[in-house]
């Protein structure tokens, strides 16, 4: 059995930790708008202030996403995406860059499909560092979750505003990596990040672990960045980011050469926002 | 293995997590995990409350207008001069499908969950009719999800769920059509957990769904069973009903499965699955994780969802009920399928010779009977779903029988 030992995530928390810092995770989807710019725009990612990648694996059905990440996640695939893609990404991503951790975010049926033991040989080859399998709940844990820890990979947990304190026992069970805190009841990129209501939820958590927290969900502009990272270990920004590269495409959904600029600046300006930088 | 010899009983089923043997399951975002552990307390208290049966049993009586005939098909019998056929007149119940007999009682869970708002998905818009009808009963909001695609196509029904009081949300995410339909209502179900019951209309989606509808629909084979025996002395020796999801199929199995009668589900080829274009997910599909269980689907080589196709919009899902892919699995039913052409002839020959017009979901079940029937024995007993009525389905059919010369 493949196992993990890059342990980039813990490293880079520590880090941070030590100097009262907190990290910018940015989102992406694999293959968004096609393989080359996703994977430039990725590159430039670190250097303008992305402390981790989110890379979403396209699906079909993306059940918890708003449209900013469907849509996404549809260009991906018709630009000949795929799970294999995705981990072809990730290791040329590698070539270049050996400490920004890299968690892959997706839903479940591409992974069943491809196979576990295969698919975790794979990610942990190709230099991912965590999982968020979005429609996998502690009640499915045999399937990935468990499988997961014994080669050592990060398996990241999903909790929500309606996520009460005796479920949350649950949900943290086999939890590792970091855990990420869904802001808002509702899916990705609809509502305002409530951050009131996040610091209760984050206090809360850290009574209940010492895992870091990372927010997402509905942050959307530096100031929901630099509110989120007063409170929590990181914030996610994703829907936002793919909205840029939306935006930026021409009238036939193609790339134009500003594409990878238009939408680092955008991560460059979120980053500014960030506490401890 | 034979099924005989995997259990004593196939009607145990799911265990407790909602597993048909590597079936089922609970697969959906921790964000809706709370209102599913909600949703399966609700069930359960239901479930074990003779009090609960005994109301869902006055409405099944005096509003649904059950128990709905057995009909001996006197003519198709002789027409076809084979097996003794005997229809389960399901298009007989108020608003015209089976649908309605898990609407009530799910409408009546999310009465005493003290919920006062309703989310459907629907395809075709039998479910989401049916919805409508119950919410307009019991005095709850409706909102029904219904693909951009099927709200074009199924005028009628839409105009019906408004003159009900339903609002319609017309979804033009993914294909536009019936997944991307529970999809939608699914996210939205997420935002508005605090007011909303989700009713899903067939026995698919998370653990409690597929067994709750199925406790719903077996009232159709429970009644069937009571009356072939009144007509016939005797259990049926074949039972036949046709599966996009599955919910008036297994309603109509699932109460036979422990006895020795033969199982037969029909899925939807389209226009032949070795054409790519159908609805076949046992046939054509193989085992992923969609819409909260895992079950056959139709995927590409990537696993992503692939479109379904079928001349009947009830039968238009990539996917299956789960207890239809284990008792797939395990041998006890046998599923085959037939083409959107035989079902317009099942269609077409149903109205004619028994002045019932089928939907074109049950025409499916009898275009299968149809290939069989000739070669039984005189005294060989079939019964199949009647699962709905044919109106809804006229726009569609009628150019298409034209063509054919059947009109």
């Amino acid at each position: 059995m493949t196992k993990y030992t890059s342990d980039r995530l813990n490293v880079l928390f520590a880090k941070l930790r030590s100097k009262s810092a907190s990290a910018l995770g940015i989102f992406i989807t694999a293959g968004d708008p096609d393989f080359d710019t996703s994977l430039k725009i990725m590159e430039g990612l670190p250097e303008e202030g992305a402390d981790m990648i989110e890379f979403g694996m396209p699906f079909s059905d993306p059940m918890a996403d708003g449209p900013a990440i469907q849509a996404s996640s549809k260009r991906a695939l018709e630009a000949g995406g795929s799970l294999k893609k995705t981990l072809d990404m990730v290791k040329l991503f590698r070539e270049k860059n050996n400490f920004t951790p890299i968690i892959l975010m997706g839903y479940y049926n591409p992974i069943y499909n491809f196979g576990i033991q295969k698919f975790l040989t794979e990610v942990i080859k190709a230099g991912a560092d965590g999982l968020i399998v979005v429609d996998l709940p502690p009640e499915e844990d045999e399937e990935l979750c468990i499988p997961a820890k014994e080669c050592n990979l990060p398996f990241v947990r999903l909790t929500a505003p309606t996520t009460s304190n005796q479920r949350l026992t649950t949900v943290l069970q086999n939890a590792t990596g970091f855990i990420y805190y869904v802001s808002i009841t509702g899916i990705t990129g609809t509502k305002d990040v409530p951050v009131e209501l996040v610091t209760h939820a984050v206090e809360n958590l850290k009574e209940h672990s010492n895992l870091p927290i990372a927010v997402g969900f509905g942050i959307k502009t530096r100031k929901h960045v630099e509110q989120v990272t007063r409170i929590a270990d990181a914030a996610i920004v994703g829907s936002e980011v793919v909205n840029a590269i939306a935006n930026s495409l021409d009238a036939d959904g193609k790339a134009k050469p500003e594409t990878i600029q238009t939408t680092l600046s955008l991560v460059r300006d979120l980053a500014a926002g960030v506490r401890g930088k | 293995m034979s099924y005989k010899e995997i259990a004593n009983t196939l009607r145990n089923a799911p265990d407790e997590n909602g597993h048909f043997g590597i079936f089922g399951g609970q697969y959906v975002a921790e964000t809706l995990m709370p209102l599913i552990i909600e949703v399966c307390n609700a069930w359960r208290a239901s479930k074990n409350d003779p009090s609960f049966w005994s109301e869902l049993e006055y409405y099944r009586k005096h509003y649904i207008g059950r128990p709905s005939p057995l009909y001996l098909a006197g003519r198709l019998t002789e027409h076809f001069n084979g097996a003794k056929l005997y229809f389960k007149r399901d298009e007989l119940n108020h608003t015209g499908a089976h649908k309605i007999n898990n609407v009530m009682g799910q409408a009546l869970i999310a009465r005493r969950m003290g919920k006062t708002k309703i989310i459907a998905e629907t395809g075709a818009g039998q479910h989401g009719v049916a919805t409508a009808t119950a919410c307009a009963l019991f005095n709850l909001e409706c909102e029904v999800f219904m693909g951009a695609e099927d709200v074009k196509r199924q005028k009628p029904n839409v105009d019906r769920m408004r003159l009900l009081g339903a609002k319609i949300h017309p979804v033009t995410s993914g294909s536009s059509t019936l997944k991307d339909a529970m999809n939608e209502a699914l996210r939205y179900w997420v935002s508005k957990a605090e007011t909303h019951f989700y009713i899903i209309g067939t026995v698919a989606g998370p653990h409690p769904y597929p067994e709750m509808v199925r406790d719903f629909q077996c009232v159709i084979g429970e009644e069937t069973k009571e009356q072939i025996m009144a007509a016939e002395g005797r259990l049926p020796d074949t039972l036949v009903a046709c599966i996009g999801g599955g919910s008036n199929a297994i309603g109509l199995f699932h109460p036979f499965l422990d006895d020795d009668v033969k199982i037969i589900g029909v899925e939807a080829a389209g226009h032949g699955v070795e054409t790519g274009l159908h609805a076949a997910s046992l046939t054509g599909g193989r085992p992923g994780i969609l819409h909260g269980n895992r079950t056959y689907l139709l995927q590409n080589e990537d696993g992503q969802i692939t479109e379904a196709h079928s001349i009947s919009a009830g039968l238009d899902y990539p996917g299956i009920g789960p207890e239809h892919s284990w008792l797939f699995e395990n041998g006890r039913v046998d599923y085959v399928c037939a083409t959107d052409q035989e079902a317009l002839e099942a269609f077409a020959l149903c109205s004619r010779l028994e002045g019932i017009i089928p939907a074109l979901e049950p025409a499916h079940a009898l275009a299968y009977i149809a290939t069989i029937i000739k070669t039984l024995p005189k005294n060989h007993i079939i019964v199949m779903n009647m699962c709905g009525r044919g109106d809804k389905d006229l726009e569609a059919v009628l150019p298409l029988l034209e063509k054919m010369g059947k009109l």
